[in-house]
Parts: C-alpha cells; structure tokens; sequence
C-alpha cells in the first residue's frame, strides 16, 4: 500500500472543505483525480504533504505519516506557483528538488548529480539543462516541474492539473512516462481537468466533490447519476458525452 | 591624474571610508540579489526604519550603535513575521504598521538624549568620513559572516526563492530560513548605514541587484555582478565627494542609479535597446 487515506476531513479558514475522504493509492497504480472547480483536489493534494492540519481521520504513506514521508513524495503543483522569472537554469531548478535530501551546509554529490541527469533525461530536457527557466515554453516548464520532482526518485507522485494547457509532445512525453512510472512501482495520484485524457491513461478514476463520489476503473463509472452528482447538471451533459458515459 | 586617485588615501579617514564603502558595497550586493529576487525590497525598508530606535536607544545609552541596531531590527522582523500569521492582514500591511511604529519609538528615544539633532542627521544621511577604526572592524567582521552564511544557505534561499510551497512540502524549515534572512538584511543594513545613512541604505541594497538582474539570467553571476556595480559605486561616489566637496551618501547612490538607467537602456538581453531591435526584426517580412 503506497497511499492510504482514512475518512479525513479537512478545515480552510473555518469553512470545511473535504469530508470524510475516503482513498487508497497502490504502488503502480495512476489514479485520476475529478472534480469540478472547489470541489477540494488541490486542498487534498496539500493534506497528503503535511502541508494542512487534518480536523480528523488519518493519512498513511508507506507506513508513515505526511511529516515523516517528507522527502519521499515528489510534488508537482500548478505551473503558476513557480517563479519562472528566477535567474536559474533548468539543471539547477531541477536540483531544488533534492535540496532536503542533500543536506544542510552540503553541495550536491556525484549522487545527486546523476539523480538529475536521469530526471531531465526522462522528461526529455537534457538538451535544455543550461537553459534560463525563463526563456521555457508552458510545456517545457512542465517538464521542468516534473524533473524536479523525480529528483528524489519518489514512490509516490503527487501531481496537480498537468495536462493543462500543454503542448501535444510535452502531454505525449508526460504520459509515456507516467506509464513508465508505474510499471516501475511508483504510484501517481493527478488531479486533472482532462477527463478524457484521465479515462485513457488511469487505470483508476476518483471523483471528487467534498468527499468521493465514486472511486473505480473508468469503465466502471459507467452511470451518469454519479456524474451528475459530482459536477451537477449543468455541465455534466457534454462531459458525460466525451467520456462516452451517454451517447 | 595619478594623484587625483592617491590623494584621499593619504589620510585615515578616508581609508577609512573607502574600506567600509566598499565591504558596504560587497555585503549589500549579495544580500540584496536575495531581496530583489523574492520582491522583498519594502521589507529592506520596513528594517532600515525599524533599526532606528535601536539605534537612538544605544545612542541615549552610550553603546554600540551597531548592536543596537541589530537587536531592534531582529525584534521589528519578528514581529512582523508573527503578527502576519494572521491571514486578514497581508505582510505588506503588516509591515507598514510596524516599520512607522518603530521609527516613531525611534524618534522619541532620540529626543530624549541632549545634542541630538547632530547625530540624527549623520544617522539619516550618514556620516562615512567620521568612521573610527573600531566601527571599520565591527564592519568587516559582520560583512564576512555574512558572505559566508549566504554561501552556505545559498541552495536553500533558492529552493525558497523558486517555489515556497513545495519547499515547505520537502520539508524545509520556512519559517527559520525567512528569520535567517530576515536576520542578514537587517545586519547588512545596519553596517551600511554609516556608508549611505538610513534614508538610502535602501538603495545599496536594491539598485545593484536591479542592475545585475537586467545583465545576468544567473543567480551565480548576479550575486557577482551585483556586488562589483555596488563596490564600484561607493568608490566613485566617494572619490566625487572628495573631489566636489558634495555629500558623499547621496553621491554614492546617485552613481548607483546612473549605472542602473545604463543598465536600463543597455542591457544586452534585457535593456531598452535589445527589445526594439527584437521588435524591429520581428516586424521584419519573412525574405522569400
């Protein structure tokens, strides 16, 4: 068991946001998560970090909780919490990943060095690694975020809409990769917008609003009440249509 | 010509003066690289009013300055940081109340002390060719430590500086690692303040950086570049104020700035310049 959730419910500012989130992620499995805009993904996302006190239930990651699995979850928020107008270049934006992990009062070691040469080169960035992160496209700058979360060589892989946005090499590099993850044992949670893209390459579905609505493989979720009551009517009815829920 | 450039060495004060401009000039590069790049540059200011009370303290006391400075500087930037837990009030704000609170204190503390309008003005515009040996060693032993905690905390400010969030979810401590920092532009500011005084430290701090920005897309190099522009600047400034008989602070600051408009307008990349001529052969027809 890579990830396991239990009934947590977590407060933003007094209002509660999630509620009786129920979750499991296995090693090798990618899990999609859905939901309308507030429905609490990213909230979620920021639990499993340790980065927001829970009002209840339990989070365990490998055996451990949030705080102690620090350093072995690679993170990859949304493109906008970067600065991308910081003067580095993508090898050392990369390398920020492994700054924990390197130590205080250390440089980085062989070790490290050869922890991002193989980062870059599975998101396809060798070639840019001298590059300023300021002068990337959207879907290199993906890359980069990627990158600088395999740099601790995660088990579990946290990642926050993606596929947003990006270029068609960048999503097919991204998706080739994830595959790759798994079948090596890694387990990818991703919030996404791209539902269609989320039923091809998950192997399992989460829909989210407040709490799970549903939880299972894609063709599973084959009832358009449950999407109905995830998304609510209004925009449920193209959705439902591209997913191929309705005809 | 030779000796336009000897003569001030000729006397100790401004030996003096050229060796704290100039280690001034070093430290406020470096830290203020950090600063400019993390947008911090109200919080320098919100530190360089804060440090005054401190100092008119120590003043009234008839004790070090410098540690004087230091203490109400770390105490004002606590605060702050505490106070802006609370998530209705943004730093900024924060900072406002805190920085004005403290220079108020300051202000009053100071008219307490007899004869204190000299020392005032020499600690608002600074007063660079009244430096005692002493003052010039606190300078150099404080700017030393400084360098060297910015080498070694260098790829945590980074880390910080490119993603605080995910920083904080890998588990570094943000909160001691800003303290630390915190900590660094107060020092800096304090040992400056002699060079350039309060009113301007401000600009010792931001205006290299702004310039090494505008030539560098390297963090290495800025933290290189911004401390040369800065040193340089003190020593011109200086050698003008010798020259002309003007203030030497303000002068200091002036040639800062005049290499900052330079560095505006003619930055290989990112000057004024460089855009038009990218305009320009952007708006060039595709030859057949």
């Amino acid at each position: 068991m890579s990830l396991q959730v239990d009934a947590i419910s977590v407060e933003l500012g007094g209002r509660l946001v999630l509620h009786d989130v129920d979750l499991t992620v296995d090693a090798s499995e990618q899990v999609g998560l859905i939901g309308p805009n507030g429905a609490g993904k990213t909230t979620l996302l920021r639990s499993l970090l340790g980065l927001l006190p829970l009002r209840s239930g339990a989070i365990t990651i490998n055996g451990r909780t949030p705080a102690e699995a620090r350093g072995t979850i690679g993170y990859v928020p949304q493109r906008h919490e970067f600065v991308w107008d910081y003067p580095v270049d993508v090898r050392t934006a990369a390398m920020t990943g492994r700054t924990h992990h390197i130590g205080w009062l250390r440089r980085p070691r062989k070790a490290d060095h050869a922890a991002i040469d193989q980062a870059l080169e599975r998101v396809d960035l060798t070639d840019l690694a001298r590059r300023p992160i300021g002068e990337l496209s959207g879907g290199q700058r993906q890359r980069v975020l990627v990158a600088r979360a395999l740099a601790v060589q995660p088990k579990l892989l946290l990642l926050d809409e993606p596929f947003t946005g990006l270029d068609v090499l960048t999503q097919e590099i991204l998706t080739r990769l994830f595959k790759n993850l798994t079948a090596e044992g890694t387990a990818i949670l991703m919030t996404t917008h791209d539902l269609p893209a989320a039923a091809d390459t998950c192997s399992r579905l989460c829909l989210l609003n407040e709490t799970v609505v549903a939880d299972g493989p894609p063709d599973e979720l084959r009832d358009p009440a449950v999407w109905l009551r995830a998304f609510g009517v209004a925009r449920s009815e193209q959705l439902l249509h591209s997913l191929g829920v309705t005809r | 010509m030779i000796e336009f450039f000897t003569e001030p060495w000729q006397h100790v004060f401004m030996q003096r003066a050229f060796l704290v401009v100039l280690m001034s000039g070093v430290v406020c590069g470096v830290i203020g690289s950090h600063v400019a790049l993390r947008g911090m540059a109200f919080i320098g200011d919100a530190v360089a009013h804060a440090v005054f009370p401190g100092i008119a303290i120590a003043f009234a006391l008839q004790t070090s300055l410098v540690v004087g400075g230091i203490v109400a500087g770390l105490v004002t930037a606590l605060a702050i940081a505490v106070v802006s837990q609370n998530r209705r009030l943004k730093e900024d704000t924060v900072i406002g109340v805190f920085f004005a609170a403290a220079f108020g204190l300051g202000i009053v503390v100071m008219s307490t002390a007899p004869g204190y309008g000299g020392s005032l003005e020499s600690f608002l515009f600074g007063s660079v060719l009244g430096i005692g040996s002493a003052d010039v060693i606190t300078v150099a032993i404080a700017g030393a430590v400084l360098l060297l905690t910015t080498g070694v905390l260098h790829k945590e400010f980074v880390t910080i500086g490119l993603d605080r969030e995910t920083a904080r979810a890998v588990g570094l401590p943000i909160f001691w690692l800003d303290m630390a920092m915190y900590a660094m532009v107060t020092i800096a500011i304090v040992i400056s303040i002699q060079a350039v005084g309060n009113i301007l430290v401000l600009a010792l701090l931001i205006t290299p950086a702004a310039c090494a920005r505008l030539l560098t897309d390297r963090i290495g190099r800025m933290m290189l570049i911004a401390p040369a522009i800065g040193a340089l600047s003190g020593l011109t400034g200086l050698y003008l104020s010798y020259a002309f008989n003007l203030a030497a602070g303000g002068l200091i600051v002036l040639t800062a700035t005049a290499v900052f408009v330079a560095c505006w307008v003619f930055a290989p990349r990112h000057g004024l310049l460089s855009h038009r001529r990218k305009i320009a052969t952007a708006a060039l027809p595709a030859r057949p």
